[in-house]
């Protein structure tokens, strides 16, 4: 055991001490507003959920997932807007998902990344990823319910739109899980002799269908809480039946809250509350399942 | 030992044949479909600017580009109409920079706090509190910010002036509330993607846990950081259903932001609740906004990636 | 491979499982038939006033309780709103809270649509207040104007204004937007011409909006339809107008006997002539007919006066040729 020596005691103390008492105060006042940062960003979701539950219990029963919509309070439910968002985001998932793997699966494992023409798409997609979704309600409101398409205010149309706006989340979460699969695989294969392609679809997609699965249901699960572009678009309608078919009229979750909220009379507010209870344990569920999804078989891959 | 000539300089032909030749055309086909879904993002960029111009450009062969930005009167709407957006302008402004102000401290405190001073347990229960922040849809945070923010907190604690039933100042607190997760997680990828070697050389010279983090780490962030603020900025720019709900309908032009006020979202939001039909002036109009809000989204991107990479080369 | 097919697959199977689900869920044995017989079904789209939105969603769902092959969907584009997409065909149903106008008639037959209409119930055009607001119960049609017309635009601010007995407390004003016939009937009857207001105030197609503005603000004034008045007691507090013969409150007897002057009006529905020939867009109207005296006071609307519940069914008689 080696004896620390005085002027080691010295040094250690001088060095401790060197830190000034004003120093320490503005540590410990930093800390503080770290702690507070944490508190306002945890707090306002807490005090949210709790206004939420307490405003939205007396609504809180199978009645409200049963009944349809109603200008009687007492019976207004929300079934149509749950068969109508599992309709317009089960067909944007259903249009989005292959495109956009596709895409990124082009960009990752064939483009040369040198070429101008694939960077321009590369930059296209990160601008496209951060223009307001507002901006896509309005595209398809000049190209799609309108104009050259003229589908109306119906699902298909609200399905095309959503897929505009997740598209570019798609491709990014897609990429970034391709490029989570290590060169060695890629490497390993083509020595083989396979060809890229069946690289790419024996070894990598396999290896990073996890990462696609976990990317896909977040940018679906974001589909599922706009509100903006489809209110462009005419989902603000009194809808009191199920979608039957990609033409017919639809309403979805987000926007059945905001028409409680605009409905004049106050009995009105439980329900938006109590809806927006559901769409949360809905949004809740599918980012688990992603999570879990993740958590699950990315293990396989170290 | 005989060495033959005729095969050894016998030209090797490098075509493929048969089965290779198969797997190199299947090859090609999905080479092209999944180029082709590519490209085909490039053309959805193409069709937004379209479908902003071709109307755009029909209001304004309608109202001058003068009376646009030199009126400050804002009712499309009404007869007879007034074009001068300069009303709205403001009001994004507000309600953005209430929500920066929000967003930016809190939003990168506890970027900090996760990147410098949480340790794997706090982290593990923080990061997911955080992501379910991010995804609270727009319309539950405008029915937090109408029916709760703006009575019980805004109007009963606000100091300066006269807080409405709808404010811009609720509003823009809700916003930032919504987007600090985005500042928060982009700001801290930034960070923990310094290497460690920095830390420990500030740590080594005898620098705090805060002064690491300052003086740094945070530097060392610095283009992570700004891309992250811009990304959030341009969220809050475009943000339309909560500043709907919360802010009211009226345009203002003014110096208190309990006051009501629309911005260029919630305009365009606004409008086309009511549907207009198309080609009508309140049509138009909705578009010509689009396009001024698209314009400088876009711009504030190019900013971004342009801070990016300037800070970038200094760093690293 | 396996897995992501196998992935794939039960993806699409649990889609179709759940879109078949939705099938089911639509096509239920109708339990009871629509007067007129038979099993009925096809889609009626209805849009127009947020007025008389809430009236017709009663109307709407219960038709549609008893008659579950058919889909009614009833959207608010304003007064307005609802005449541009019903002149061109997109809808079977306008709402209105004022008459068609002219020129919108002028559109609608160069489209060869016919509209038919019919009058749903009467309303009474309220002006409302806050509770609090202890100084005035009643407002003559001058002082109307001279809050909302569009010489105030930036002037008057202050209830003192209105009438110097009145305190010195800040206006604000919620109402109607451009769309809403009720608008056009206020802006009509209280600033002489339609479409003339001062523009400074809180506009929207959401009558909630001008009931949270006017709850929310001492000072604050509106104006909507009266249903939304009965709906929320307590809330608001409707003044009493004074049209020229004395203060009267909003009520259905004053706007039926006619003393609720200028702000007593009736409600309209107009029907596609030829939407009419169908046999669940007759069903409807004849549901309305039949029911007018609960769906208004369901929906806690002015009821027709007897003599236009007559015409009304005498109409019906003779478009549906019963």
């Amino acid at each position: 055991m080696t004896s620390v020596s005085p002027e080691q005691v010295a040094t250690a103390v001088a060095l401790r001490s060197s830190t000034s008492p004003r120093r320490r105060v503005v540590d410990a006042v930093f800390k503080l507003f770290l702690w507070i940062s944490v508190g306002v960003a945890l707090g306002t979701l807490i005090t949210l959920l709790i206004d939420l539950i307490t405003e939205g219990w007396p609504r809180l029963n199978s009645d409200l997932v049963v009944n349809m919509p109603s200008a009687r309070p007492e019976r207004a439910g929300i079934q149509s807007a749950i068969f109508g968002s599992l309709w317009v985001v089960g067909t944007t998932a259903l249009i989005s998902i292959p495109t956009g793997v596709s895409a990124a699966i082009y960009l990752e494992e064939f483009a040369k990344k040198d070429r101008w023409y694939n960077r321009l798409i590369e930059l296209n997609i990160q601008n496209l990823a951060s223009v307001p979704s507002v901006v896509y309600g309005m595209l398809g409101l000049a190209f799609i319910a309108r104009g050259v398409l003229s589908f109306g205010f119906t699902v298909m149309t609200a399905a095309l739109i959503l897929t505009l706006v997740v598209l570019p989340t798609v491709v990014i979460a897609s990429r970034e899980a391709l490029r989570a699969v290590p060169n060695s695989l890629r490497h390993g294969s083509l020595a083989l002799g396979a060809t890229e392609w069946e690289t790419v679809y024996r070894q990598v997609l396999p290896a990073a269908v996890p990462g696609i699965a976990t990317g896909t249901i977040l940018s679906t699960s974001r589909a599922l809480g706009e509100s903006a572009p489809l209110l462009l678009v005419g989902a603000l309608t009194f809808v009191t039946f199920n979608p039957e078919g990609f033409d017919s009229s639809y309403t979805v979750l987000p926007l059945a809250i905001f028409r409680f909220i605009s409905e004049a009379r106050i009995e009105f507010r439980p329900l938006a509350a109590a809806a927006s209870v559901v769409l949360l344990i809905v949004l809740l569920g599918m980012n688990s399942i992603a999570i879990f999804v993740r958590n699950r078989f990315e293990k396989k891959l170290r | 030992m005989v060495i033959r000539t005729d095969t050894a300089l016998a030209p090797v032909s490098l075509r493929a044949t048969g089965a290779t030749r198969r797997r190199l055309y299947v090859q090609a086909l999905f080479k092209g479909l999944f180029g082709l879904a590519a490209f085909l993002t490039v053309g959805v960029t193409i069709l937004i600017v379209l479908s902003l111009l071709i109307p755009a450009l029909r209001f304004f062969s309608e109202v001058s580009l003068g009376e646009f930005f030199g009126s400050t009167r804002w009712t499309p709407l009404f007869e007879p109409p007034s074009f001068g957006v300069w009303p709205i302008v403001v009001g994004t402004a507000w309600t953005t920079g209430i929500a920066l102000l929000v967003a930016i401290p809190f939003g990168l405190g506890v970027a900090v706090y996760l990147s410098e001073y949480a340790d794997r347990r706090v982290r593990a229960i923080l990061k997911p509190f955080l992501e379910i922040l991010a995804g609270v849809p727009t319309v539950v945070l405008g029915f937090f910010g109408l029916f709760l923010v703006n009575p019980e907190i805004v109007q009963r604690f606000w100091p300066i002036g006269t807080v409405s039933t709808f404010s811009g100042l609720a509003a823009g607190l809700v916003v930032g509330v919504m987007i600090i997760p985005t500042v928060a997680s982009l700001a801290e990828d930034a960070m923990t993607a310094v290497p460690r070697g920095l830390r420990e050389g500030g740590f080594a010279l005898g620098g705090t846990r805060r002064e690491v983090a300052t003086s740094v780490v945070f530097p060392a962030a610095l283009s992570g950081i700004v891309a992250a603020i811009v990304l959030a900025g341009s969220r809050a720019i475009g943000e339309t259903t909560i500043v709907l709900l919360v802010a009211g309908s009226r345009p203002t032009l003014g110096w208190n932001p309990g006051d009501q006020m629309q911005s260029m979202a919630s305009f365009i939001g606004f409008a086309g609740i009511g549907d207009q039909p198309t080609g009508s002036t309140g049509y138009l109009t909705i578009f010509a906004v689009g396009l001024l809000l698209f314009i400088i989204t876009f711009l504030l991107n190019i900013v971004s990636i342009r801070i990016v990479r300037r800070f970038r080369e200094v760093y690293e | 491979m396996k897995s992501r097919t196998m992935r794939l697959m039960s993806l699409l199977a649990v889609l179709a499982l759940l879109l078949a689900a939705c099938g089911d869920g639509g096509a239920e044995e109708p339990a009871t038939t629509a007067a007129g017989g038979g099993e009925l079904e096809g889609d009626i789209v209805i849009d127009g006033s947020s007025t008389v939105t809430p009236l017709i969603t009663v109307a709407a769902e219960d038709f549609q309780i008893e008659n579950p092959g058919v889909r009614v969907t009833v959207a608010t584009s304003g007064t307005g709103g609802g005449f541009e997409k019903f002149c061109v065909g997109e809808t079977d149903v306008s709402m209105a809270s004022r008459p068609i106008s002219e020129e919108e008639t002028g559109i609608c037959e160069t489209n060869a649509i016919e509209p038919v209409e019919f009058i749903v119930a009467n309303d009474a055009l309220s002006v409302i207040v806050n509770p609090g607001n202890d100084w005035t119960t009643c407002l003559t049609v001058e002082q109307l104007n001279t809050m909302w017309g569009p010489e105030a635009e930036g002037t008057i601010n202050i209830w003192n204004q209105i009438d110097p007995a009145f305190p010195d407390q800040a206006m604000n004003l919620f109402g109607a937007g451009s769309d809403s016939g009720t608008f056009d009937y206020f802006t009509d009857e209280i600033n002489g011409e339609e479409g003339v207001i001062r523009t400074d105030y809180n506009p929207s197609e959401d009558d909630n909006v001008t009931i949270i503005g006017v709850e929310g603000d001492v000072g604050a004034v509106g104006f909507l339809g009266l249903s939304y008045v009965l709906e929320n007691e307590g809330r608001i507090i409707a003044l009493e107008v004074d049209g020229g013969n004395g203060c009267v409150a909003p009520s259905a007897e004053t706007v039926i006997d006619g003393s609720y002057v200028p702000l007593g009006r009736p409600l309209f529905v107009y029907f596609k002539a030829e939407s009419l020939q169908r046999p669940e867009v007759a069903a409807f109207a004849r549901y309305y007919a039949d029911n007018q005296e609960s769906i208004t006071q369901t929906a806690l609307f002015i009821p027709l006066s007897d003599e236009q519940a007559a015409q009304q069914q005498a109409e019906l008689d003779e478009i549906t040729g019963d």
